[in-house]
């Protein structure tokens, strides 16, 4: 294998900048935290309630993220391995809940069922929006996976279930434990669910600082504990993943599944499908389209409508290449080499997603006005910001799309006498397509309904789709949230299409 | 060219890329106007654009000076402009409470506005240095079923009686709620303010979403009383008829704290280049166009002496409000602190 390379410096030089573009809003929680006083930090870092707090998300994080583990896997297994039909369009339907925000979901449930405030709520709206991020790489490694494996676990007499356990989850161990960090660094990072469900998480906290306390300093130092934790997360997932790639054993391509469905596995994945889909994506939209018909003293012009559309896309599309430019050099390292360099470069990119995004915004503020006045409310400084919390999500999508296939490929175009670059534009790039794909719709999709970073350095007068929602909530005119809502939602379902469609390429169906 | 690196390629992309993102979103940032006028107003505004966006119009209308209103919440506007700082690209902080005004006054980055101004609202509902100016005010209330209650309680003590016990809503992540609660800290003190606390806690309260939920359970009956602002049962009355709304507001006309009127405010930041329009449009809010529009379009009580207010209001003066600097009530994180403590704001 080739991991024992050093990284060469035509890799190395991009991915040390985009690490270090990712460190930004460390270097500014540095920078106020010891500004206020080593001593206040400590003492703010030692009160009792803030390590109680601190305790309160991390509970809610590993439940979550244990849960969307769960989910996710079983979500896979449905779509790659049970049989079921339509397939694709129950790829769509599983992915849907990316695409709703934690807090519209969270209203959604509280005002069906009230009495689920508190931890619970917060869980189940979390698992919900969050377990696609297990599920779609869990298919992409199960498509990629050889089922030769299984079926000779299946000639030794091994039974359904214990091949689900040793093979199957076996195959899909890295793809599991990448998904899961991310769904982990969200959960610390979530504001929207916990708020409406009134979980007192760290967020909670931490928005406290800003909008009770007025104290960005306070602020600060908190986030400095949530990007500790996010360490100690990205550490573990490290320490589980292993080296274990998911490359395929042989030459060639893998062959087809051949083994037939059972009818008892297929309607046990039809049922899990509708009730995660129910949840996840039912609850909100029935509930958005009964706010259509509520009273409003507002009339929502159809054109606002369209104009919310499109400064949502532009921003999207904006931020998804940005995102995956900055990332593709990280992900391309972290795939192909090892080494303690590599995996620092990698959690760099990592951290800053665990933090809330009005502390991301905050932290632009403070950059913007030091390096970019001119961009200071413009889109270039809002599309950054929005890079900085997406970058783990183009990392991890890419770098396992890259990770499956054999680096052989690349080493026969090196040893015919091509340099790096054109190696990687003209072999790695095409392998590493579907992951850059996936890359830009998760990341589109994400920024379209990102609310604190944009709301805070969005040009003035810019009104997105994510931004509406909240301008009406605000004020508790859902009748107005509907429409921006329903358009939020659906539309979304464009890129979770492409997203999906590119998971079955060179796949006859 | 080899040793070109694709970070390199793929900076340049991302500048390229972020250049024509800022050109498309550049319309709005012409500095000057087209006919030559002065540049526009930056308003930070924490009060929503539902509520205010046709003011800042009405008044482009009659000065021809146009206004840039950026939209967000209260606290986190005020966050914005302490990192910003200096470089504040704000003329004016206008907020929907005094505890975010009375934040931006303590780290020194408010003007202080001329004294024709500020003489024209009360001083109690402005701040005591001169840096802010309040706009509308609110008068928290209890709010009654009058099927439920005979007399309703004359004081905040007065809801510790057990006989209220599970009859009285509240709204705990409420602003309002948590300025009042504020205001009963700086007035009675952490220890007092503590105390009355827990016996509130004892007497189990009935926890609600927002205000206009506690108004809609005290008018359904499901809870006898409820802790809100004045003007909920007003905007009921108007959404549905009188016919339709059995509640009824009791102002606590005593002085006692949980009568506190709160205020919306305005101040200019020291910083602002554009002094002599943002002063005219801190007046126009202070104008008889502007004290009406907040009367008529949320019935909050106009600041300004002589203004008509919404006909089913106890008159300002006579609501002897208690006496507080309204700046102190920024110290809301120490309050939330303390709700959490005594088990009154989250599960």
């Amino acid at each position: 294998m080739s991991s024992t390379r050093r990284v060469p410096k035509s890799l190395l030089v991009p991915a040390v900048v985009s690490a270090v573009f990712s460190l930004v809003p460390i270097w500014y929680l540095l920078d106020t935290a010891v500004a206020s006083g080593l001593n206040n930090a400590l003492q703010e870092f030692f009160r009792s309630s803030t390590l109680r707090v601190v305790a309160r998300s991390v509970v809610l994080a590993a439940c979550v993220t244990a849960a969307s583990a769960v989910i996710g896997t079983i979500a896979g297994w449905a779509l790659v391995l049970s049989g079921i039909r339509p397939r694709g369009f129950l790829l769509v339907m599983l992915s849907l809940s990316l695409a709703i925000p934690s807090y519209l979901s969270a209203f959604a449930w509280i005002s069906w069922l009230p009495w689920l405030d508190g931890f619970w709520g917060a869980f189940i709206v979390l698992s919900l929006v969050s377990y696609p991020f297990v599920m779609l790489p869990v298919v992409a490694s199960l498509r990629a996976a050889d089922p030769m494996q299984e079926e000779i676990a299946r000639s030794l007499g091994r039974s359904d279930l214990s091949i689900f356990f040793s093979v199957t989850l076996g195959q899909t161990r890295t793809a599991i434990t990448g998904g899961a960090l991310l769904v982990a660094l969200y959960a610390l990072s979530d504001f929207g669910a916990v708020a409406a469900m009134r979980y007192e998480a760290f967020t909670w906290v931490i928005y406290g600082a800003y909008r009770a306390g007025f104290n960005p300093a306070r602020a600060a130092v908190l986030s400095l504990v949530l990007v500790g934790v996010a360490l100690v997360v990205t550490f573990l997932e490290s320490k589980v993943r292993g080296r274990a790639g998911a490359q395929r054993l042989g030459s060639g391509v893998s062959r087809q599944r051949t083994a037939k469905p059972k009818t008892k596995q297929q309607i046990f994945a039809w049922l899990f499908s509708i009730v995660i889909v129910g949840g996840g994506v039912g609850v909100p939209l029935v509930s958005v389209i009964t706010w259509m018909f509520r009273d409003s003293q507002t009339e929502i012009a159809n054109i606002d409508v369209v104009r919310a559309i499109v400064s949502s896309f532009e921003i999207g599309t904006f931020t998804a290449i940005a995102t995956v430019l900055i990332a593709l050099p990280v992900a391309l390292a972290a795939a192909r080499y090892s080494g303690r360099l590599v995996k620092f470069l990698e959690q760099a990119t990592y951290v800053s997603h665990a933090l809330p995004g009005i502390v991301i915004a905050i932290a632009m503020v403070f950059f913007g006005l030091r390096t970019m006045r001119a961009w200071y409310q413009e889109i270039p400084l809002l599309i950054l910001a929005q890079t900085v919390i997406f970058i783990p999500l183009a990392v991890a999508s890419m770098r396992s799309s890259i990770e499956r296939s054999t680096a052989a490929v690349e080493d026969v175009a090196r040893s015919l006498g091509t340099n790096l670059v054109t190696t990687a534009i003209r072999v790695t790039l095409p392998i590493a397509l579907p992951g850059v794909l996936a890359a830009v719709a998760l990341t589109l999709l994400s920024s379209a309904k990102e609310l604190p970073a944009t709301l805070l350095l969005r040009p003035t007068g810019t009104e997105t789709l994510a931004t509406s929602i909240w301008k009406y909530s605000a004020i508790s005119d859902y009748a107005s949230v509907a429409p921006f809502g329903i358009a939020l939602i659906l539309l979304s379902a464009v890129p979770v299409a492409v997203m999906t469609a590119t998971m079955n390429v060179g796949r006859a169906e | 060219m080899n040793k070109v690196s694709r970070g390199m390629k793929g900076l340049v992309a991302v500048v390229a890329l972020a250049l024509v993102g800022s050109a498309c979103g550049s319309e709005t940032d012409s500095s000057v106007n087209g006919d030559g006028s002065s540049a526009p107003v930056v308003v930070y505004s924490g009060r929503s654009e539902a509520l205010v966006g046709e003011l800042f119009v009405a008044f482009t209308n009659e000065t021809g000076i146009e206004v840039d209103v950026r939209y967000g919440d209260s606290g986190e506007m005020a966050a914005l402009i302490l990192t910003e700082g200096s470089s504040s690209p704000a003329d004016l902080f206008f907020s929907q409470d005094a505890g975010a005004l009375g934040a931006v006054e303590e780290a020194s980055l408010f003007a202080t506005l001329p004294s024709e101004t500020l003489s024209l609202v009360e001083s109690k509902y402005s701040s005591q240095t001169g840096n802010w100016v309040g706009t509308s005010g609110r008068a928290r209330v209890v709010v009654y079923n009058p099927s439920l209650v005979d007399t309703p309680p004359t004081g905040i003590d007065d809801l510790l009686d057990p006989k209220w016990s599970a009859k009285i809503g509240y709204a705990p992540t409420n602003a309002s709620w948590q300025s009042f609660v504020t205001a009963l800290r700086v007035t009675r003190g952490e220890d007092a303010a503590r105390t009355w606390l827990q016996g509130f806690a004892a007497n189990k309260p009935v926890a609600y979403e927002k205000n206009a939920v506690v108004r809609d359970a005290v008018n359904s009956g499901d809870v006898a009383l409820g802790l809100t602002n004045h003007y909920y049962l007003y905007e009921k009355i108007a959404a549905e008829g009188a016919a339709a709304v059995v509640a009824k507001n009791h102002y606590f006309v005593n002085g006692d704290v949980g009568g506190l009127v709160n205020v919306a405010g305005v101040g200019m930041l020291q910083t602002s280049k554009n002094q002599k329009s943002a002063l005219a449009l801190i007046n126009y809010l202070l104008s008889l166009a502007g004290q009406e529009y907040f009367a008529q379009k949320s019935f909050e009580y106009p600041l300004v002496a002589g203004i008509a207010q919404y006909a089913e209001l106890p008159a300002l003066a006579d609501l002897n409000s208690p006496n507080i600097d309204l700046s102190d009530l920024k110290s809301i994180a120490l309050t939330q602190e303390m709700l959490e403590e005594v088990g009154l704001l989250t599960k």
